[in-house]
């Protein structure tokens, strides 16, 4: 084929380059800034080097916010991965109730998540709550804002009810694309209900899966609205995670240095964390 | 092996057949001889991957029953039935190699590693997969996978017979021809019944020792290849096996003779018609001649189109407004007026469809 070379083809591209300068490359590079200096306002920097790096990487309060992060993000995948795939199976592949599950488990994904945030806090309020005062009158001595264990079990129960719904349907759309054929073929072959899961439905589940993880783990590893109205990071700083933690160093105490720092840092584990998931489930497929 | 029976069979897919066109299938009384090559022909639609189902245990009849070896199994689930399928899509257990594939079948029935492996590589061998049978299977071409899908079958020693429901559907046509021979020689090797449900005719009359045709829910004729071409129970029949397909040619029947335009073109010993039926006489545009003008006893006639087809031309002509094909060898001046005869060995009246006499 013969190729035409025009440089002059560049400035097709320069609309795409200004806008994700201006909304990313921008940004990200003030941030990279502020990492990198020490500043007193007046807009007066100072450079710093890689101190503010150095400090987040080795106080402990950052050890503890991704520590509780790393327990929050795989508790919640280990529980809305298998029980999205497994109500996923239970669901209707054809018929009237279809529809009826589908906006179901849509709900939840369609409510503003402060609103989440807010309608958990009231729910499980001890006092006037439903969930509150029903654990209490089963004999419970629940309070999610002064126990940090009933504050993590509230915030991985929200996360469960508000997310699942997302692993459902990605999952359900993986089954439903399997062709009758193959469970017929199965049913033949003798296979059982297991070996079915095992050699169909999960096989053909695998890239929806794949993408499921991959953004539960990411949106879970940023979470920050809903986890900052339910609990705000309390009692005490039990349920800081990551995100919640950089707001009070940025904002809260203002050290725009290390923020800065914690951010990149931040940025960078879940861009690793992504790479290794991604790479180990698609090991395979090369094959 | 067995002998399937299938007894007053009915079956339609919605909750409460009344109508005529809800049942998918109408009436059926089959036999399937053991070891038998039959294929199932027909256009889409026409009910024979319903059947199919019916007798691989994937669907319930509505009526009548199944019976394999005088056995009723019609409330019995596939693998009860021992029966084998090839779909039209081919069907592969993406994560496991050819070799595990070919085992499945035999590990869900819990049958000893070693028998498995013996059983494996023999079959193996027959398919041509020996080679291949460490690859993933997920990475094998259609005709691959689709041999994967017969060699499911034929692992299974128990088997009472092999259904293909359009096999060849999405494999590339150079291929299409290997895989059919492959398959009859696997049959005249392991002498299991094979069930072939196809629209092709091609397909069906070189795969099968009997074909079976059906139309709109009902089998319309049973017969080797030989006896659908030259004896068309059904003028369906006559129109969908051959190319072209048979001439069907209104007609009225008076004295023991078909008469067209009031000449006559064959015998008929039938009583004429009555009441509101339908006549026709129906010819195979190989047993027509067309001849020049002139002579006694003939259905006058003008050609119309000449299409070449090889080594025939498939002449067009027209007699009283009816169109009338013929084949004619290369190479021979065809007429442009003359008359038409009708080999009346091979030419047949039928009644609302139906043969006569």
């Amino acid at each position: 084929m013969n190729k035409t070379h025009d440089n002059r083809a560049w400035f097709f591209v320069l609309p795409v380059v200004a806008l994700v300068a201006f909304n990313a490359v921008i940004p990200l590079m003030t941030v990279v800034n502020y990492s990198v200096q020490e500043t007193f306002g007046d807009n007066v920097f100072f450079w710093a080097g890689v101190t503010w790096f150095e400090q987040v990487l080795q106080s402990e309060r950052f050890h503890n916010a991704l520590g509780r992060q790393l327990i929050f993000t795989f508790t919640i995948l280990a529980i809305e991965i298998p029980l999205g795939v497994a109500i996923a199976l239970a669901m209707p592949r054809k018929g009237p109730w279809v529809p009826v599950c589908l906006v179901l488990m849509a709900l939840p994904l369609l409510i503003p998540w402060n609103v989440v945030g807010a309608m958990w806090n009231i729910f499980a309020l001890p006092d006037i709550g439903l969930l509150g005062r029903s654990l209490n009158a089963l004999g419970f001595d629940y309070n999610f804002t002064r126990q940090p264990g009933d504050a993590w079990f509230t915030l991985i129960l929200m996360d469960v009810w508000h997310w699942t719904s997302l692993v459902v349907l990605l999952a359900y759309a993986g089954l439903v694309s399997i062709p009758d054929a193959y469970y017929q073929a199965a049913k033949i072959d003798g296979a059982s209900p297991f070996a079915i899961f095992r050699y169909i439905q999960l096989p053909k589940m695998k890239r929806v899966l794949t993408i499921a993880v991959l953004l539960r783990f990411m949106d879970s590893f940023m979470i920050y609205t809903e986890l900052s109205v339910l609990t705000g990071g309390g009692p005490g700083n039990s349920t800081t995670l990551l995100s919640i933690d950089l707001v009070k160093i940025a904002l809260g105490q203002f050290d725009l240095g290390p923020a800065a720092a914690m951010s990149l840092i931040y940025f960078l584990i879940i861009l690793l964390l992504s790479w290794v998931f991604y790479t180990l489930m698609m090991r395979n497929e090369q094959q | 092996m067995a002998r399937i029976v299938l007894d007053t069979l009915r079956h339609a897919y919605g909750p409460a057949p009344a109508s005529d066109g809800d049942w998918a299938l109408k009436r059926l009384d089959l036999e399937w001889e053991d070891g038998g090559a039959y294929a199932l022909l027909g256009p889409s639609g026409c009910g024979k991957t319903t059947l199919l189902s019916i007798i691989s245990g994937l669907l319930k009849p509505t009526e009548g029953r199944v019976l394999f070896d005088g056995t009723d199994v019609t409330a019995l689930p596939p693998d009860r039935r021992h029966i084998a399928q090839v779909f039209q899509f081919p069907v592969v257990y993406d994560t496991m190699s050819v070799y595990d594939n070919l085992a499945f079948p035999l590990r869900n029935r819990g049958v000893a590693e070693r028998d498995v492996d013996a059983r494996v590589r023999e079959i193996a061998g027959m398919i041509d997969l020996t080679h291949m049978l460490e690859r993933r299977a997920a990475g094998l071409t259609a005709d691959g996978k689709q041999k994967i899908s017969l060699g499911r079958g034929l692992v299974r020693s128990d088997v009472n017979a092999i259904m293909f429901d359009e096999p060849l559907t999405v494999i590339d046509p150079h291929l299409k021809w290997q895989l059919r021979s492959k398959l009859k020689e696997l049959h005249q090797r392991v002498h299991t019944t094979m069930i072939y449900v196809t629209h092709d005719q091609t397909e069906a009359l070189t795969f099968a020792d009997k074909v079976v045709v059906m139309n709109q829910g009902e089998v319309v004729q049973i017969g080797t290849p030989v006896e659908l071409f030259e004896r068309p129970q059904h003028t369906f029949v006559g129109h969908f096996i051959g190319s072209p397909g048979m001439n069907v040619l209104p007609c009225e029947v008076s004295g023991g003779k078909a008469l067209i335009g009031g000449i006559a073109v064959a015998d008929c010993q039938t009583a004429e018609a009555t009441g509101p039926v339908r006549l026709e006489v129906g010819v195979r545009p190989e047993f027509v001649s067309f001849v020049e003008g002139g002579e006694e006893g003939g259905l006058p006639a003008r050609t119309v189109k000449v299409s070449d087809a090889g080594r025939f031309s498939i002449v067009e002509t027209q007699a009283f407004g009816h169109v009338v094909k013929l084949l004619v060898p290369e190479g021979t001046r065809i007429p442009s007026e003359g008359v038409l005869r009708f080999d009346p060995e091979r030419t047949a009246v039928y009644r609302d469809g139906w043969i006569v006499n």
